[in-house]
Formats: C-alpha cells, structure tokens, sequence
C-alpha cells in the first residue's frame, strides 16, 4: 500500500471511529455485550486484515502504519480486538497460514503462561492454561503460541468453540480477559505452524505490549483533549481554570510525559518488530506506562469530581490507560529487561546501544 | 491534542560517519588520558580539548567554509555533540560559541563581525559568554536594564550583568541591552551585542559557585563603546533574537545529558548481575534516555529545515532537565555510597561531582516554571 494511500485510510478509520464508537456503543461494552455492529463496520473497511500482504488477500498496511492505526483505536477506546486481529492474522500468515475470518485474538499475553504441544499420528495436542486473553471468550478463533518437549515453537490455530472452559474476567476497563483452559484440544496438522525464530521466552507477550503502546499514546492524546478542553471552559473565581498556573504547570508536566511517550512508541513503530526489535518495545512499553499514569492522573485532577462521574467520558480512556499499562509486562516487567540487558554488557556498552536504538 | 511536532528522524549515512569520525578522535582522547570523563561534562572549561577538537573539525560544524565552518548539516553536528557528552568530553570552552554565540552571529552579525569571529571560534581559539541575566533581571528577561546609547559610530554600554559563566575566560560576550526606553511593548527596544571582554570599562568579578568552582561572574559595563559593526542585526530586533537562539539552546542533547557518565558509572558499579531493583531503575533511565534523546533529534531535524521549534525545545529542555535531576538521587538510592571529591573510586567521586552541580542544571538555560508557562501557552491555556 502506498504510503499516502495508508495516510488517507487511518484518516477515514478515524472519522469511522469518531461516528461510531458513541457513548452508548462503550456502555454498552462495559456490559460485557459484543459489538457486533461495530464489528461488521470495521470488517467492511477490511482492517481485520490490514497487516495482512496485498498477494495474501489482505491491505498490506506497513506495520508502522498499522501502528497509528492502534493510536486511533486507542484514542476512540475501540471496544473490540481490533489490533488483536490484525497482529494474529499477520503472525499466522507470515507463518504460512491463511486468512482467518471473524474476531481474532492470540496467547499467551502473560509473561508467565505456557501451553505445550505434542505432535501424534493425527495432528497434535494442546495443553496448558492461559489468563487474561483479550476478548478470549468472545473471538472466533484462537492463535496459540507453544512448544514441544525439546522447545521448539509453533503457532496453532484453534476454533475458540472447540475449547471448553471459559472464566470470563474483565480488566478495570471491562474489556473481557478471559482465562482460557486448554485442556487436551486437538488440532489437525495443518493448524499446526512453525514460529517464527524471533519470539522468544515470553512468546506473544512483547506483541501485546506494542499494542497497548500504540492503544495507550492513543488514550492519552484523548484524555489530554478532553482535560485541555475543560480547563478553557470551566470557570472558577472568574476566569477559566486554564489561566491559572497551578493547572498551566500540571498539564505542562502531563504533555511533556505524552511527547516522550509518543517519541518512544514512534521508534518502535518505526523499528522491525517483528524481526524480533525487542529493546524498542521495552522502551516504549515502559516509557508509555510510566507516562499514562500521569497523563490520567493530572487529567481527572483538572475534571474535578465531574470526571469522576459515569457521565462524563473520560473514564473511558483513563480506565483503558491504566489496564494497558499492566497489559503485555507492565513497566517493572521491561525495565527489568532493559535493565539486566544493558548492566550485562557494561557501562561502555550503555551509549553504543542507545545509538543503536532509533 | 497535535500542538508539538516531533517528527521521525533516521539520522543520514554522513551523520553515521561522522559518529565513527568523533569517536575515533574521542577514543585517542581518551587513550592518552586527556581528561577525566567521570567528573567532565560540557560545562568544563579545557581550551586545549577546545583546540584539538576544533583542529579535528567538531567545533562550527554547519558554517560556510569562507568562516572557518565545515558546511555540515545540523544532524552531523548533532551527532558530534551527543558522542561529546557521551564520552564526558570537558567542551566547556567552546560550547557556547559553537552552540548559539557562532549561529547567532552567522545570522545577524556584520560582515566584519563574521569574518574576524567566527573564524576563531571554528578554530577553538574564540570564546563567548551568554550576557543575559541581570541583578533585576533573572527569568523575566524583558526585565533587562543595561543601557546602550547612541554614540558617534557605535554605542556605549552602561549596567551590569550577572551569574554570567565563563567571563573571565571567553573573549567575547553577547549582551542584550536596552536601546529605546521601556513603553507599553516590552519586548520592543531591546538589541543585542557583541562585546570583547578586554573592552575598556569592563569589570569582572567572580561568583563562586556552591560546589567552590569559579564559572560564575558578575560583570560591569562602564561606558564600554561597541562599534556599530558589532550590534547583532538593527536595534530593537534583540527580543527576538534571544527567543529564537533559545531554540538552539534548549533542545539539544546537553539538556538530558549532563550527569550521563554517573549512570555509566553506575551500571559498572552493580555490575553484570544487578538486583531485581537495580535492573529496574537502570532499565526505567535507559528507557527514559532513549525517548529524550528521539525527541531532540527530531528537533534537530526541524532545526535542518530551517524550522524554529520554540514550544518543542521548552518541552525537551524540561523533560530533559527533570531527568537530569532525578539521576543522581536514583543512584544514590541503589547503591550504599557516601560520596566523596576526595575518594579515588570513581562512582563515589561522580555522584559527588553530579550532586554538586545538579541544582544548576534546572536553572540554567530557562526554569521549567517558565518553560511551562511556554507549553501550557502552545497548549492553547495562556
């Protein structure tokens, strides 16, 4: 896809979302209600496959571009598996699978989860349990990472119908992860792919993080609009609250944390990650969940007790922002990373490979 | 929420080769013991590493050739001056001049102005100090009340200066003065100019600073003639010319870079195998490094295109400096440590160097009290 057509088409999806993810649509979430509705109209655009190749039947978003398109998703609280969709359709045809059609989610998401896979005469078996799955009850189908007994990974594909137990569970958004049981699912071979090299010991977890990077960039640009918008309109001891510097400095402070976190998750989206670029999404998945703990915090400061209310909407995207800060490693999970990665190589070695980064 | 612009940037090959170039020149400092990388940074004064570096072609990088310059391009320069800081070179000397003195010159100094100066700044010979500040005159600039009156082929200066760094060592000061008296606009009225610190009617007198060091100076103006050849554009042009060089002086690397050697200093100190808790901290500065440093380049590239990011450089200038403060009191906080100038272990002598220094890094250049009152204006609050 070309690189103004892919601009042209987040433009549209985004004025898509604005039209349709109404207040209504996101209470009705909250619910724990599917949006099948809103499904059909982002299904009709085609993005379920946007990261998808042209040849393979997809749009062949670039995944940089795919990447603002999670922005959007999260700055209109999208309440669907959307991204989850598009990076689990990507991961399985670039394995050498075929479209999969209908909502889409993949796992394990958790740093701690494994599902093992034995191969027999017919096809190969599934085991393990997997939490807090995006939409894990409500998806169609179902990519699961896992190994076999020497380790090696493979990508299986599974009908969600064909697995039984389901604990629904919700995050503080109310988005479903689910805790799934896969408790001897079989699967033919030719659900049965090998993984790419590039995923390592926590399998899926990093491509979840640079999901709810994307999301989280997305939440807080809305939370910020909404926070400036009511500083300028509401007045105390006569004038807006903006004019005063106590709110000026706190909202100075907030846009500050949300430009660092967009510069990180614009290097990673810039960055191959899905050649296995796993220190640019440390970066930004610490640095945006740092960050949207702040932005959320200054932003219901300036709300006032009206931002604490159903009413107003800014729940829905600070919620979000404080769900996906924990979602795909929190902070702690990448700083550590980071931090083991870069004290192993020695102080010399911590400017070499911030250059290296983007 | 679009107010800031941070665009992507993939720094060109020539800004790849020039990294190799600068480190190589860094590595043969460094080789031969030059200077002491734990407790140097860009505010350490070295007129010898000022002289080798310009020699070695870092110092008025992107100025025309017929001045001394190397015609490269900002992101080239930008490259030199991170591995600078990242190598704790002490570029102290030079700074200022190559930074915002040299460019401000280029772009709105005589033709005599350039072609005596800035051939000696590009050769590491040719100092400047920033002669802003004034007793009265702190954050509110506009505040300034050096005088400078119309005299027969030049103008004569009247006032002081204060907290001016370096004065005693630099040749030159560029001073912002009022030439039309204050009225309703006070921004109007104000000019800038270049004057030579063995001019006749200058007094310096140093400050010392709280870690004991003399930058510092106080700096009075008795009758100081300036010809007419070394006023920085038309007078009354000067407000402008101090806002738009604050872009230079704000942005760039030296503003989240200034203690980086005390976080060099501190991995080597945990060492391969940190706690849990080491790790973390360690892993949150380098996350919050790498994000700075994106956003300063990214304005380096705006910068390249002939762009002013006022509002941009405010915002990295604070996260930045924010940053820089807070690396000291993290180390601390990971490692039983009481830090000492006089100890031989180098972690122990950093973070006493860096603490010293630590509370000028939120003052110079612009307080984050009043950068935010720039961003909250680019947010549309003011």
């Amino acid at each position: 896809m070309s690189e103004d057509f892919s601009k042209i088409m987040i433009e549209q999806v985004g004025r898509l979302f604005e039209k349709q993810v109404s207040k209504d649509v996101l209470t009705a979430a909250d619910s724990g209600e599917w949006q099948e509705g809103l499904w059909e109209a982002v299904s009709e655009a085609g993005l379920p496959h946007a990261m998808v190749a042209e040849a393979s039947g997809g749009l062949g978003l670039a995944p940089a571009d795919a990447m603002s398109l999670m922005r959007r998703m999260g700055y209109h609280a999208l309440p669907l598996p959307l991204a989850e969709t598009m990076v689990a359709n990507h991961l399985w045809v670039e394995a050498g699978g075929s479209l999969l059609d209908g909502p889409t989610t993949f796992a394990p998401v958790t740093a701690d989860d494994r599902i093992a896979i034995a191969f027999n005469r017919e096809g190969a078996t599934l085991n393990g349990t997997i939490g807090h799955v995006p939409w894990g009850g409500d998806v169609r189908h179902l990519v699961i990472f896992a190994r076999d007994e020497k380790g090696v990974g493979y990508l299986a594909h599974v009908e969600r119908d064909t697995v039984g137990t389901n604990q629904r569970r919700r995050n503080v958004a109310y988005e479903p992860r689910d805790n799934l049981q896969l408790d001897r699912i079989d699967v033919p071979l030719n659900a049965v792919l090998k993984a790419p090299d590039t995923l390592g010991g926590d399998g899926l977890l990093s491509y979840v993080a640079a999901i709810r990077v994307q999301q989280m960039v997305g939440g807080m640009e809305r939370a910020l609009d909404y926070a400036l918008t009511y500083a300028n309109e509401r007045v105390q001891f006569g004038r807006p609250i903006g004019k005063f510097q106590a709110i000026q400095h706190m909202l100075a402070v907030a846009a500050g944390h949300f430009a660092a976190a967009s510069a990180a998750a614009d290097a990673m989206g810039e960055s191959d990650i899905f050649a296995g670029d796993r220190f640019a999404i440390a970066v930004a998945k610490s640095r945006c969940g740092e960050a949207a703990g702040h932005v959320a915090a200054v932003c219901h400061q300036v709300h006032g007790a009206m931002g604490f209310t159903h009413e107003h909407a800014l729940h829905f995207v600070t919620r979000r922002l404080w769900s996906w800060r924990d979602e795909g490693g929190s902070e702690s999970y990448w700083q550590e990373w980071i931090g083991r990665n870069v004290c192993a190589m020695g102080g010399e070695a911590l400017w070499p490979s911030i250059t290296g980064f983007r | 929420m679009q107010a800031f612009r941070f665009e992507a940037l993939s720094l060109p090959p020539e800004a790849q080769a020039m990294r190799k170039k600068v480190r190589a020149f860094l590595q043969d400092e460094r080789s031969h013991n030059r200077f002491a990388a734990h407790r140097s940074s860009w505010s350490t004064f070295d007129a010898e590493f000022s002289r080798r570096a310009a020699a070695a072609g870092f110092v008025g990088m992107t100025w025309p050739k017929q001045y001394g310059g190397g015609e490269y391009s900002n992101l080239e320069r930008f490259v030199v001056t991170e591995e600078m800081l990242a190598a704790g070179a002490p570029a102290g000397a030079h700074w200022i001049a190559d930074r915002q003195s040299g460019p401000q010159i280029l772009k709105h100094g005589s033709e005599r102005a350039r072609a005596t100066i800035l051939p000696k700044i590009a050769a590491g010979e040719c100092y400047f100090g920033i002669g802003m500040s004034e007793p009265d005159s702190g954050s509110d600039l506009a505040a300034v009340r050096t005088k400078a009156t119309r005299v027969d082929g030049g103008w004569t200066i009247n006032g002081s200066k204060i907290w001016t760094s370096n004065a005693h060592r630099v040749h030159y000061l560029i001073v912002l003065a009022r030439t039309s008296p204050l009225d309703q606009d006070r921004h109007a009225g104000l000019t800038q100019f270049i004057v030579a610190t063995d001019s006749k009617g200058i007094q310096i007198r140093p400050i010392l600073n709280m870690a004991g060091g003399h930058e510092f100076n106080e700096v009075f103006f008795k009758d100081v003639f300036v010809p007419d050849d070394m006023v920085m554009g038309q007078p009354g042009e000067g407000w402008k010319h101090v806002t738009g060089e604050l872009a230079f002086e704000r942005a760039g690397p030296d503003r989240f870079m200034s203690d980086i050697r005390l976080l060099v200093s501190l991995i080597d100190k945990v060492g391969a195998e940190p706690s849990e808790r080491q790790a973390i901290a360690v892993g949150r500065c380098v996350a919050h490094f790498s994000a700075l440093r994106r956003m300063s380049a990214s304005i380096a590239g705006l910068l390249e295109r002939g762009e002013r990011p006022i509002t941009e450089a405010a915002l990295v200038k604070d996260v930045g400096t924010a940053f820089e403060r807070e690396i000291p009191e993290m180390v601390r906080s990971l490692v039983p440590s009481e830090s000492s100038l006089d100890d031989e272990d180098e972690f122990s002598q950093a973070l006493a160097h860096v603490l010293l220094h630590a509370p000028s890094f939120t003052l110079r250049g612009g307080t984050p009290e009043i950068l935010r009152g720039m961003i909250a204006r680019g947010l549309g609050l003011r």
